[in-house]
């Protein structure tokens, strides 16, 4: 079984979330970057279901060069093969970043042979379009769920959950086909020492992605509203707690 | 005349309340470029006529087709695409719900057209080049984004929450249109095919308390005060994604914008240093308490009360002080 992940390398901000002198970007002065949680749960996914079935894994990013450093991390868990689909940087819109990934899986498929499966994540950690993995699967003509919190193979087909106000929702996707998962499928695995230092020397494709940009342009980023609050100090250590119960009682949440 | 197309969401005939802040949001948008407003119920009856008429909908399109009887978001969005192509909306609307993006983001891919998730506001734009001026969220609400739209169909959702459904002062009821998608049973590969219920009981999602634990609390048997706190208020527990990570909590426990969003009476946040894609998951609770060792901690600027101490110490206090005054 030949499974695909695209992951996409986001900043990961701590208390706050500070935005750049020109309004484009998010300041990543003092930041690490990550891939988003539902992507590496989307990563471990892969791994977890290749280890049952066989198989290999691919992960695809498109984004600045330093983007590396995310396939890298997948390729260190255990992944065999990374593209890169280096950009100037610059956040592409979801209807390019799909038209260009979904030429480079269709590049790769003609030389290395289809993916039985492919992941995404259900959306992007920052800019949260919750299309790119849809408009992938609609330019493959593939089957495409969102919200997967569940995946199991059997027979040529996926069966994936995704839960709803009231349970789960069972899906029963012929493969190939197209998941995007949500973080809780799994408890993603670190690296290990062995898997860190391999995947330094290990091969990083290269892909020069070309496609045209679709109808939604961001202009600027802006600071969200935030209620300030001033906030009362109730107290100190364990003799806090009649204050917290005298709260509790206030709000009317022991009755 | 062109009309402003919203999206019902619904799970087999019952309406979500989703749909309502779709209506309000579109009644404005309709408002706004003069045009009338249609309602859309995917696989619906015409018993959701009524309440489309009671926000503002002239018309219901009710898309009637074997394969929409249940979801699926290839036939759903594949007969939204049929519809968008035959009516030429001025724009469709939705709410941003797993559905709602879900369906919207199927239909814009077969139309090639852009569609923009998570809208809080959006107006025709005086830009040269743009059509439309919008504002979104990103980071799940931790930062807001302004885009220019050059579609003459935009295909937008709104944030969920972020709109108060209103129904219209003098409602009418919508007329009823049925159409027919033309669809094949490879647009319903994606039909749910079985339904697992969860039982019933107070979740994250309708609890009135959430005692709510971080890293601070160490380990997995060190949430059995929390529990035991939660238990005595009638509230259920949450925990940050460090403590996910950890293995101590599984994470339908999780608070943040990878987990749950929460919108309890009270949320106490013991141990949580309260990072920005956390709080964008409990900033919605009324009242927020935050219990930490840590005075300066991000959670504690940001809650409305705080204990400056040791959780471990504070919350059991907090269990024996109310069951003391219980009796
Ligand atoms: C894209 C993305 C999505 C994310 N989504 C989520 C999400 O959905 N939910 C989420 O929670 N996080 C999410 N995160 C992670 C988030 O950035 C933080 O890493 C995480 O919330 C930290 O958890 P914490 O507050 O428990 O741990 P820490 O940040 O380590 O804080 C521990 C706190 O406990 C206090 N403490 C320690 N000991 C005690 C004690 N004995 N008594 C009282 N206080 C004590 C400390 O002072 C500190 O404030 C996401 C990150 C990214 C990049
Ligand atoms: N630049 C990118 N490179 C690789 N994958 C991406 C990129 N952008 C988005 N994706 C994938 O598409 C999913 C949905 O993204 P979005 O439509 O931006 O919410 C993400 O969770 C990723 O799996």
């Amino acid at each position: 079984m030949r499974t695909a992940v695209c992951v996409k390398r986001v900043p990961a901000p701590g208390a706050r979330i500070n935005i750049s002198a020109d309004g484009q970007s998010i300041d990543t002065t003092h930041l690490a970057f990550t891939t988003s949680p539902h992507e590496e749960c989307a990563v471990e996914e892969a791994l977890r279901l290749t280890e049952k079935h066989g198989g290999d894994v691919t992960v695809f990013t498109l984004g600045a060069g330093a983007a590396d450093e995310q396939l890298r991390y997948g390729l260190s868990l255990g992944a065999q093969h990374a593209v890169l689909l280096p950009t100037d940087g610059t956040d592409w819109d979801p209807q390019r970043t799909a038209a260009a990934l979904a030429d480079a899986i269709r590049e790769r498929e003609a030389r290395d042979g289809q993916f039985d499966l492919i992941l995404f994540g259900n959306e992007s950690a920052d800019s949260g379009g919750f299309q790119v993995g849809i408009r992938v699967a609609n330019a493959l003509g593939r089957a495409c769920v969102n919200g997967i919190k569940g995946i199991d193979i059997a027979d040529g087909i996926a069966t994936a959950r995704r839960e709803s106000d009231v349970g789960l929702e069972v899906y029963e996707l012929a493969m190939p086909a197209v998941l995007g998962v949500k973080e809780g499928i799994n408890l993603p695995r670190y690296p290990t020492l062995k898997g860190r230092l391999s995947s330094k020397k290990a091969d990083v494709d290269v892909v020069t992605p070309a496609g045209v940009a679709g109808g939604q342009i961001a202009l600027r980023l802006l600071p969200a509203a935030e209620q300030v609050s001033e906030t009362v100090i109730l107290g100190h250590g364990p003799d806090a707690a009649p204050a917290i119960v005298d709260l509790l009682e206030e709000l009317g949440l022991l009755s | 005349m062109s009309t402003v197309l919203v999206v019902l969401e619904h799970d087999r005939g019952s309406l979500a309340d989703a749909s309502l802040e779709a209506l309000t949001a579109g009644r404005g948008l309709a408002g706004q470029l003069g045009v009338g407003m249609a309602a859309v119920a995917l696989g619906g009856s015409a018993a959701m006529a009524g309440v489309a008429g009671s926000y503002g909908a002239a018309t219901i399109h009710v898309v009637d087709h074997e394969f929409l009887a249940d979801y699926g978001p290839e036939a759903w969005g594949e007969s939204l695409a049929q519809l968008v192509q035959f009516l030429q909306p001025a724009a469709v609307i939705a709410t941003g719900t797993d559905r709602g993006n879900e369906v919207m983001a199927q239909a814009a891919a077969r139309l090639d057209l852009p569609m923009v998730a998570n809208v809080l506001e959006a107006r025709p734009s005086s830009m040269a080049g743009s059509l439309w001026a919008l504002t979104r969220v990103r980071w799940g609400g931790s930062l807001l984004e302004s885009t220019s739209l050059t579609s003459a169909t935009p295909m937008l959702t709104f944030s969920h929450h972020a709109v108060i459904a209103e129904p219209i002062a003098a409602p009418g009821l919508a007329g009823v249109e049925t159409f027919v998608p033309s669809l094949d049973a490879a647009h319903a590969r994606t039909n749910v095919r079985d339904r697992v219920e969860r039982p019933a009981g107070v979740t994250l999602a309708t609890a009135r308390i959430i005692v709510s634990g971080g890293r601070g609390v160490g380990s997995a048997e060190n949430f059995a005060p929390l529990t035991e706190l939660a238990t005595t208020v009638g509230g259920v527990v949450g925990c940050s994604r460090a403590v996910t990570n950890n293995g101590w909590r599984p994470h339908s426990d999780q608070v943040g914008q990878t987990g749950t969003r929460v919108a309890p009476d009270l949320y106490i946040a013991c141990g949580i240093s309260g990072a920005i894609q956390h709080w964008v998951g409990a900033m919605a609770s009324k009242k927020v308490l935050a219990i930490n060792t840590d005075p300066e901690a991000n959670m504690v600027t940001k809650a409305d009360y705080a204990v400056i101490g040791d959780l471990h110490k504070v919350v059991p206090a907090v269990t024996a002080e109310i069951l003391r005054r219980r009796g």
